[in-house]
């Protein structure tokens, strides 16, 4: 009974917040959110039993995603009613999209019919007295290794594109130098010259 | 563990956003009520040292507070994949510790190479 609660709340606060995200006027409330639905949806995967997946949800997309999602909707310097102005012009387009992805979506679903293996494969409960972290972690790192190292180059890969395409180095900015600090000796810079008085420089 | 007996674990974390959001919605309202309310344009107005507003508050900024994010959203996501690897280390042997120093590795080479490009400075 108390599940079934907690389930409806998480669930009807999801879709609500989900509805937010994209009719909120201001951008910054969207990303607010979808913090909230990303919370909500960690909720429900708790209920589920999958506390790894709900704390990855709430460290990695509540605590860095959305960061960034923040900082995208604060960098693009836009001036939301400017572009809210010529919209209009463009629905007669986006309905026409919107409608032929509809039709796709729907001749999809029409023609659905699940593989009599595929159930075999989606019925795989969490073994009996086995915490859901400690399941997951026997199959990543030996039997999934490759998907495992695949992820690690993945990220490399991330890693590198984000410092190519925003770092640049920036000519005109004097750092400090702390190892031509040390290395520089009076005798290199300092010269003592023996000036006769009265004659000048 | 039966469905229900694992969610009891979770009870104090559902009191505890309970307890955040009767908070947070206490504040509100009690603000709504209590407080002292004369609304006045002026009081909304914007104001910058005696001047008007020049112009909007959002303006642009510098991309590398996006890059800072983007390689810490990258370390985070390693982190996340120690979680699981820490708890199973007994059951999944030398093999899936060398698996994990090999993932290790490749970031680490990723480190090294934003450091000595000079990424995690500032200027």
């Amino acid at each position: 009974m108390f599940e079934a609660l907690a389930f409806y709340v998480f669930a009807s606060v999801l879709v609500a917040s989900a509805l937010m995200v994209i009719t909120a006027r201001n951008p910054v409330h969207s990303v607010l959110f979808l913090i909230l639905s990303f919370f909500n949806a960690a909720g429900l995967f708790v209920l589920l039993g999958a506390e790894f997946i709900a704390m990855i949800l709430v460290i990695v997309y509540v605590g860095a995603v959305a960061v960034l999602f923040l900082f995208v909707v604060m960098m693009l310097d836009i001036s939301f009613a400017d572009l809210r102005k010529g919209a209009m012009q463009y629905v007669p387009v986006g309905l026409i999209a919107g409608g032929i992805l509809l039709l796709e979506l729907i001749s999809i679903f029409a023609a659905w019919q699940f593989s009599p293996e595929a159930s075999k494969n989606a019925a795989a409960p969490t073994p009996e007295g086995v915490e859901n972290t400690v399941a997951l972690g026997r199959l990543i790192y030996t039997d999934y290794v490759f998907a495992f190292q695949a992820a690690g180059m993945v990220l490399l890969v991330a890693m590198i594109g984000a410092i190519v395409l925003t770092h640049r180095q920036r000519p005109d900015v004097r750092r400090q130098k702390v190892s031509a600090q040390n290395a520089r000796r009076p005798e290199d810079v300092l010269e003592i010259q023996k000036i006769s008085s009265n004659s000048g420089v | 563990m039966a469905p229900s007996e694992f969610l009891v674990n979770y009870f104090p974390i559902l009191l505890f956003v309970g307890i955040a959001i009767g908070f947070g919605l206490l504040l509100v309202v009690s603000s709504l009520l209590l407080s002292w309310r004369r609304p006045d344009v002026n009081k909304l107005s914007a104001y910058e040292c005696g001047f008007d507003a020049f112009d909007d508050a959002r303006s642009k900024f510098d991309v590398r507070f996006y890059l800072v994010a983007i390689l810490f959203i990258i370390f985070d996501l390693e982190i996340a994949f120690l979680f699981p690897w820490a708890v199973s280390l007994g059951d999944i042997g030398l093999f899936g510790f060398w698996s994990m120093v090999m993932f290790l590795g490749v970031l680490t080479v990723g480190f090294i190479y934003e450091w000595k490009k000079g990424a995690l400075d500032w200027e």
